[in-house]
């Protein structure tokens, strides 16, 4: 079975009969990078639909990162291809991206460490005056109104991001992704450095931007969390793509036995990396 | 302090300032702190102050350039080669427009070198380091070449208003003129900021605060005027002057000032000018993004190649500007200007706070960086100190301040 039927075959039902069927919001197809003589990501296939949450799930160095950030426009595939809304898309930079309306809270956070929570949000999408001077005020509150959003606590706007606490900054790179409408959200480990409380902000925001359409891609080592927010899993494994399947057909163990040993359970759709049993 | 919000380091600097000037005026018995010197040194400081503006963008961004110096030389031939052989030819002896094509012409042949550096630097990932060392020999080797070595005198006369000296100062009352049009800048761009914060129901500084740094700002201004203004001219060219205009010569002289010199002016334009881009545009911004975490300054889109080659040329266009300066002000042009100016710059950017490592500098700081050396210098030149012992003392100045900068920094964590 090639992945592209198996992105077929996992449309949500309901969409079959008169009505054509919804068009996947992203399809990145037979992926390829290799790095060096290291194949991190070969041959993957995953989708997202609008208003779906797809979680990305594999061991340290299975390749979830490298794969998002193909999307995101900071690595270059050796092959597949990318398509948005059923068209092929030209993603090069992650300026390209962006123009996709793809945004990336990217593992690092990539934060400009000695400017403050204000020029990382709108890092590269400043907002000018009339003269095309920096309008330092408005972006301040701009980022005070989508701050409070995702930590009420947060005051420390005049100063530089080094010297925010590890939550403080992961929430300044949610905000980045969140402020400027995105139709396609990636999260690398969004909640890594999170507090519970903050956690809990964060997935309900993940909920809130579903019910407005978005698909999210989700990264997360938190399996619980995974169940909790995400429609579909694709699990990964060095580099390949074990398998795909809904939330509500497979169980925690089963994924975590796609995500260990790389075997793929009955309610999901096998991938090129799947064990293969006798 | 706090409330003020201003830079503790930026006051160091000045009180660092202040210290290294009335010691020398105590050691030289009161021959440092007299209107004649402090305009020399505000002339003198103007060259390498223009680049070392330059520099501190590009040291934000983890480079450095070498090739300053070397560019001020090439240039400044090329710039002497079209006033004294090339325009003449072309519009006459001393034609109006032959300074203004001179100087457009350094500044756009020291753009487009840097831009080629930083093309290089920036799309073929060639470390600055190497692309510059190369610049630095290229271009020196090339400042030669123009004229086989020859040097080119004498500049066309308003080029020579560039430089400084009796033809390049403004007089009083323009300068007083400047110096009012200074402050009222000062006061409505504080009070347009502030209302913009409070618009906005951000915090501000204390009303008093606010007043107290205006009327520093403004004294300062003004207190440099007068201090231009208190430096006569020569009572020979004096004479020359009244007697040109009419009025008669009497007996006890007539005080004719200098005012601000051209080059100083052109100088604080540049440090204004600079301080606004770097601060307030959004170029500036990406230049301290890529400074601060290039990668992330690349995933958040900022075109970071296109950045790092036009900080280049922006280098280069302030060498070619202070080659003019520079060859204004010596009168001539030669092969071996601006030798060892690129030390000096980054050394005035690095005495002025900008961290080698990247992301961290401001213009006003490697602009006083830069006085600071040259009062050093010219403090020396003064009590008869010789050249070898001058190197010395600069030196471990240099080094000194960074030690400083960094003890201060890390005592602040
Ligand atoms: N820029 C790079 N250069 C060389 N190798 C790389 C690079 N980026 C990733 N790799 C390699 O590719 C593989 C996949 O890495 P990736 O970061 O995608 O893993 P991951 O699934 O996100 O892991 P984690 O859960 O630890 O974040 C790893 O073996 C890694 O060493
Ligand atoms: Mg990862």
């Amino acid at each position: 079975m090639t992945p592209r039927q198996a992105s077929d075959d996992r449309r949500p039902e309901g969409a079959g009969g008169l009505n054509p069927p919804p068009k996947p919001l992203v399809e990145m197809r037979d992926i390829s990078i290799a790095f060096g003589g290291i194949k991190a990501v070969d041959g993957v296939s995953v989708d997202l639909m609008p208003g779906e949450v797809v979680a990305l799930l594999g061991h340290n160095g299975a390749g979830k990162s490298t794969l998002i950030k193909i999307l995101s426009g900071a690595y270059r595939a050796d092959a597949g291809e990318i398509l948005v809304e059923g068209q092929p898309a030209e993603i090069h930079s992650p300026r390209d991206a962006k123009r996709y309306g793809i945004e990336t809270i990217y593992q690092t956070l990539a934060l400009a460490d000695n400017v403050d929570a204000a020029a990382n949000i709108f890092l590269g999408r400043e907002i000018t005056t009339r003269w095309g001077m920096l309008d330092d005020a408005t972006m301040e509150s701009e980022t005070r109104k989508v701050m409070a959003r995702l930590n009420p606590n947060f005051r420390r706007f005049k100063e530089p991001v080094r010297a925010l606490s590890g939550g403080q900054r992961q929430s300044v790179a949610i905000a980045r992704a969140i402020h400027f409408n995105a139709r396609i959200l990636i999260m690398d480990e969004p909640t890594a450095a999170l507090g519970p409380a903050e956690t809990a902000q964060v997935g309900e925001l993940v909920l809130q931007l579903k019910a407005q359409g978005i698909g999210i891609f989700l990264i997360s080592h938190d399996i619980h969390d995974v169940f909790e927010l995400a429609d579909r899993v694709s699990v990964m494994k060095n580099g390949r793509l074990v398998g795909s399947a809904r939330t509500a057909d497979v169980t925690k163990d089963e994924v975590l036995g796609m995500i260990i040993l790389g075997k793929c359970p009955e309610g999901a759709i096998p991938g090129p990396g799947a064990m293969v049993t006798g | 302090m706090r409330q003020l919000e201003i830079d503790p380091r930026l006051v160091g600097m000045l009180a660092a300032l202040a210290v290294i000037w009335v010691g020398f005026d105590l050691l030289s018995g009161g021959a440092f702190l007299t209107p004649r010197n402090l305009w020399n040194l505000s002339v003198q400081t103007a060259s390498i102050g223009i680049m070392a503006c330059g520099m501190v963008l590009v040291i934000v961004t983890r480079n450095i350039d070498l090739s300053v110096g070397a560019i001020l030389g090439f240039v400044g031939m090329v710039v002497g080669v079209a006033q004294a052989r090339w325009l003449p030819e072309v519009l006459g002896l001393e034609h109006p427009a032959t300074a203004f094509i001179a100087v457009a012409l350094g500044i756009g042949v020291g753009g487009l070198i840097g831009l080629l550096q930083g093309g290089l630097i920036a799309y073929l990932g060639i470390p600055s380091f190497i692309v510059t060392l190369g610049g630095l020999l290229v271009w020196r080797g090339s400042a030669w070449w123009v004229t086989q070595g020859q040097t080119v005198a004498p500049m066309d006369g308003r080029f020579r208003m560039l430089g400084g000296g009796i033809q390049g100062a403004i007089g009083a009352n323009a300068s007083w003129i400047l110096g009012a049009l200074a402050c009222i800048a000062i006061i409505a761009g504080m009070a347009m900021l502030r209302r913009r914060r409070l618009a906005f129901g951000f915090p501000v500084r204390p009303g008093w605060a606010e007043g107290l740094l205006m009327g520093l700002s403004c004294m300062a201004v003004l207190g440099a005027v007068a201090v231009a203004n208190a430096y006569p001219i020569p009572a020979g060219v004096a004479r020359r002057m009244a007697e040109a205009q009419g009025i008669p010569w009497p007996e006890e002289g007539l005080f004719i000032a200098h005012g601000l010199a051209l080059p100083v002016i052109v100088a604080l334009g540049v440090g204004i000018a600079m301080t606004v881009l770097a601060t307030r545009t959004r170029f500036g911004r990406y230049v301290f993004a890529i400074g601060g975490n290039p990668e992330a300054a690349e995933l958040s889109g900022v075109n970071t190649r296109r950045t790092l080659m036009l900080v280049f040329g922006l280098m280069g266009a302030l060498a070619g500007l202070s080659a003019c300066i520079a060859t204004a002000r010596l009168n001539a042009a030669t092969n071996a200007a601006g030798t060892l100016d690129e030390l000096y710059v980054i050394a005035a950017a690095v005495i002025g706070g900008t961290s080698l490592a990247g992301g961290l500098g401001s213009v006003a700081g490697a602009m006083l960086g830069a006085l600071v050396m040259q009062s050093l210098q010219s403090g020396m030149v003064l009590l008869g100190v010789d050249t070898p012992l001058q190197n010395i003392v600069v030196g471990l100045v240099l080094v000194f301040a960074v030690w400083l900068d960094g003890a201060w920094r890390r005592r602040l964590k």
